[in-house]
C-alpha cells in the first residue's frame, strides 16, 4: 500500500440508544487516537432539578432514558429515602425487585436479539434476521413482551412507568392481577434457556482484558435495587461513599462526562461486572445456564456479554416467578414520607450497570443540588480502552472490517447514549 | 406488492430519551407485520441499514436544542412527504424546555466543568416551531396503540383516529372514580389530552399531564380547585411545568401563578 493520508467517514453507528461518534486516527501504522465522541445534545437534568420538590425527582429523572426508566425511578427513590432514613417494608422491596426484573428482561432481550445479535450473524437488523431466524426472533419478542408485561402491570405502562413513588408505589397489585403474568414468564424462562443455545455457538473474537469490575453486592441476592459498591480489586464501600471512589471529568470530545478512580483508573460496569462479582448469588437455573453456555465464573471477553445478559435474563425470569408466587399484598402501598434537609445517596443496577444519584434537599423538600452518573458515561473510558486494545493488533485489516468490529465492540456495552448523550459516527484517519 | 412499492418510513431523533421510538420496538406482536407493510428505510436505533431519502413518512422524536439540529430538521422536512412528530419533546419541547425560563449559561456551569465546550441553544423548542408538521402524536411517552393507529391511517391515506378530548373522558370510560373529587388528589386530567388510557388515576394518583393540554382547556378553573385543595402557587407552577412546560396552555397558567420559577 502506498503511504497516503486517508480519512474515511462512515455513517452513524446504529443500534445504540442515542447518538455519538467514534474517531480513530492511525499514524504511521500506529493507533494514535481512539475516542468515543458523544454529541447527544445536553438536556441539563442536574440543573433543571434544582428548585423541584424531591418527590418529583423519580418521574423527572426517568425521562433521562426511555430504555431504562425503572433504573432511574429506583436510584432516585433510593437516594431520597436514604436522605430521610426511610425504611421501605420488605414486601415493597420485593415488589420493586419484581419491577426491576421486568426492565432487565425487556432491556436485555431488546439489546441481545434486536441490537447485538445481528452483528454476530451478519444482518443489519433483527427484521432482516427474522427472514432466516424467524423462530428465534419471534421467541425473543415473546420473552421481551413477558418482561414488559411486568412493567406494564406494576408500573402502569412500559416506558416511563407511573406507579413508583418514594417509599413504594401508588397502588399495589392484587395477587389475582399478578397471577396471569405467570404462564408467560414460565414460558419465557424455558425459551430464554433455549435461546442461549445458538448464542453459545457464535464465533466470538479471541479477546480478553483485565478489567476492574465494579458492581453492587448484597448479602443475599444478585444485585438490582440495593447493595454495597464493590470492585474486583477489593473496594467495598457504602453507596454514600461513591464520590470518594469515582469522580467525573469533562473531556472535550463528549457531552457525557467521564468517570475515573482517584489514581486515574478506568472501571467496567454492567453485566460482566455484576456476574464476576456476584457469581455466587446466581439463581440455580441462571448458574446452570451459564455453565451450559461454557461461561467461567469471571468472563473477561467483552464480546461474550451477550451471553452474560442471557444468563441475567434467566435469573430475572426465575426471580420474577419467585416474587409473584411469594407475593402477599401489604397494608400500605408506600412507607410514609416526610421530606427533610440533607444529602441522600442512591445506586441501583440498571441493565447497563451502576446508576448513581445524589441529591441535596432543603428543609422545604426542594432540591438544591443533584448529581446523576449514568453507567454509559462511566463505561465510555473502558469502551475507548477496548477499542485501542482491539484495533492495535488489527490495523492491517481493511477499514470496513475494522469498522464492523469496532461497532460490535461498542455495542458490547449496550451503550445508552441518550442517557447523556448523537449518532456514533466513525472516522478513520490513516496517515 | 413489490418491495419497491412499499411506503418508505424513516425514524429520526433529536433531543430526547429515545422512549417514543422505542415504543415502536415495544410493539412485540405487531413489529414484524409493520416491517412487512412498510420499508423501514432509516431507523438508526434499530437498524444499521440506512437508505437515502426521500421518505413517505418521517417519525420525528425529540426537540430542537442545538444550532446543528435546527438545520438538520429542515433537511428532514425536505426529504419527507409526511412529517409526524412523536412525543412531548417533539410536540412541546419536552422536560428540557424548562431552560426556556432560565439562563442556560448558568445551567451549563452547573453541569459542566468546561461550559465553553458545550454547544446548545438557549431554548428547547418543538419541531413545529421550525418546520411544517403534518401530524402530532402526544405523550411522554407516546401510546403504542396510538402510534400503530397513526401508522395504519397514514398508510391507508385516511386521517388518524386520535382523541383530542380530556383524560377525564378516558377515566369515565374505564370506570375509575374521580381522584380529584373523591380523594382530593391534585389531578391535571381535566385539562390534559386523552391517549394514555387514564392510567394514573387507575393507579390512585393524579394525572401529571404528560400528554399536554387538550383542545380548548380551561386551566384557570382547574387551578382554582387545586388552590382550594391547599396547593401553594409555586407547587401549582411546578405541576404545570413538567414534560409539556412549553405548551402554551400549561406554560401560561404556570406563569400566572409562579412568574419566577
Amino acid at each position: 500500500m502506498t503511504e497516503t493520508t486517508r480519512t474515511i467517514e462512515v455513517n452513524q453507528l446504529a443500534r445504540v440508544e442515542g447518538e455519538g461518534a467514534l474517531h480513530l486516527a492511525i499514524d504511521g501504522g500506529q493507533l494514535t487516537v481512539a475516542e468515543l465522541r458523544i454529541f447527544e445534545p445536553p438536556r441539563y437534568f442536574e440543573a433543571l432539578l434544582r428548585g423541584r420538590d424531591c418527590r418529583e425527582a423519580p418521574d423527572i429523572t426517568a425521562r433521562i432514558c426511555g430504555i431504562c426508566p425503572v433504573a432511574y425511578l429506583m436510584s432516585s427513590c433510593a437516594a431520597i429515602e436514604d436522605l430521610c432514613g426511610l425504611r421501605v417494608p420488605a414486601p415493597l422491596v420485593d415488589l420493586r425487585r419484581l419491577l426491576y426484573c421486568g426492565e432487565w428482561i425487556e432491556s436485555h432481550v431488546l439489546h441481545m436479539f434486536m441490537l447485538h445479535l445481528p452483528d454476530f450473524l451478519g444482518y443489519p437488523d433483527a427484521v432482516s434476521m427474522a427472514r432466516e431466524h424467524g423462530d428465534l426472533v419471534r421467541a425473543a419478542l415473546r420473552i421481551k413482551k413477558a418482561g414488559n408485561g411486568i412493567v406494564a402491570l406494576l408500573g402502569g405502562r412500559e416506558i416511563h412507568p407511573i406507579n413508583v413513588r418514594i417509599g413504594g408505589f401508588y397502588r399495589l397489585p392484587t395477587r389475582a392481577e399478578l397471577a396471569p403474568l405467570r404462564d408467560e414468564l414460565a414460558f419465557a424462562l424455558d425459551a430464554a434457556e433455549q435461546a442461549l443455545v445458538p448464542l453459545a455457538a457464535l464465533d466470538f473474537p479471541d479477546f480478553e482484558r483485565d478489567y476492574t469490575f465494579v458492581a453492587l453486592r448484597h448479602d443475599s441476592e444478585y444485585p438490582m435495587g440495593r447493595g454495597r459498591l464493590v470492585s474486583s480489586d477489593g473496594v467495598d464501600l457504602p453507596v454514600a461513599r461513591y464520590d470518594d471512589y469515582l469522580t467525573e471529568h469533562h473531556v472535550r470530545h463528549s457531552t457525557s462526562l467521564h468517570s475515573r478512580t482517584a489514581d486515574g483508573g478506568v472501571v467496567h460496569l454492567g453485566p460482566l461486572a455484576r456476574y464476576a462479582l456476584n457469581h455466587d448469588r446466581l439463581t440455580p437455573r441462571a448458574r446452570a445456564a451459564a455453565a451450559a453456555a461454557g461461561l467461567p465464573p469471571v468472563v473477561r471477553n467483552p464480546f461474550r456479554s451477550i451471553q452474560v445478559r442471557g444468563v441475567e435474563v434467566v435469573l430475572a425470569l426465575e426471580e420474577a416467578l419467585r416474587l409473584i408466587d411469594g407475593y402477599v399484598p401489604g397494608d400500605t402501598p408506600a412507607a410514609a414520607f416526610e421530606p427533610r434537609a440533607g444529602i441522600g445517596y442512591g445506586a441501583t443496577e440498571a441493565p447497563r450497570g451502576v446508576l448513581y444519584h445524589r441529591y441535596a434537599v432543603d428543609a422545604a423538600g426542594l432540591i438544591t443540588d443533584a448529581k446523576i452518573v449514568a453507567p454509559t458515561s462511566v463505561n465510555q473510558a473502558v469502551i475507548e480502552a477496548d477499542l485501542r486494545h482491539y484495533v492495535e493488533p488489527n490495523l492491517h485489516q481493511p477499514d470496513e472490517a475494522l469498522r464492523a468490529v469496532c461497532e460490535t465492540a461498542i455495542r458490547n456495552y449496550d451503550p445508552c447514549i441518550s442517557c447523556s448523550a448523537h449518532f456514533l459516527k466513525l472516522t478513520v484517519e490513516r496517515r | 406488492m413489490s418491495a419497491a412499492a412499499k411506503p418508505r418510513l424513516a425514524v429520526w431523533k433529536f433531543a430526547s430519551c429515545d422512549g417514543c421510538q422505542l415504543s415502536l420496538l415495544d410493539c412485540e406482536d405487531e413489529l414484524l407485520a409493520v416491517a412487512d407493510g412498510v420499508e423501514i428505510a432509516l431507523f438508526p436505533e434499530a437498524s444499521s441499514r440506512m437508505l437515502p431519502g426521500p421518505y413517505d413518512v418521517s417519525l420525528v422524536e425529540g426537540s430542537i436544542t442545538t444550532a446543528h439540529d435546527r438545520e438538520r430538521i429542515r433537511d428532514v422536512r425536505a426529504q419527507s412527504r409526511l412529517l409526524v412528530t412523536i412525543g412531548a419533546c417533539a410536540t412541546a419541547g419536552g422536560i428540557q424546555a424548562l431552560r426556556n425560563l432560565r439562563d442556560v449559561e448558568e445551567w451549563k456551569r452547573i453541569v459542566y466543568a468546561r461550559p465553553d465546550w458545550i454547544d446548545s441553544l438557549a431554548t428547547s423548542t418543538p419541531i413545529a416551531a421550525h418546520v411544517k408538521v403534518d401530524y402530532e402524536l402526544r405523550g411522554c411517552p407516546v401510546n403504542k396503540a396510538q402510534l400503530l393507529e397513526l401508522l395504519a391511517a397514514l398508510l391507508a391515506g385516511r386521517r388518524p383516529n386520535v382523541a383530542t378530548s380530556s383524560v377525564c373522558e378516558e377515566c369515565k370510560a374505564r370506570g375509575t372514580p374521580c381522584v380529584l373529587v373523591a380523594h382530593g388528589t391534585p389531578c391535571l386530567g381535566p385539562v390534559t389530552q386523552a391517549g394514555c388510557g387514564a392510567i394514573c388515576p387507575a393507579y390512585h394518583r393524579g394525572c401529571y399531564g404528560c400528554f399536554g393540554p387538550k383542545e380548548t382547556p380551561n386551566p384557570a378553573a382547574l387551578s382554582e380547585q387545586l388552590l382550594a385543595l391547599g396547593m401553594d402557587r409555586a407547587a401549582l407552577g411546578r405541576f404545570y411545568r413538567t414534560f409539556n412546560a412549553a405548551a402554551p396552555a400549561f406554560g401560561d397558567e404556570a406563569q400566572r401563578h409562579d412568574p419566577q420559577p
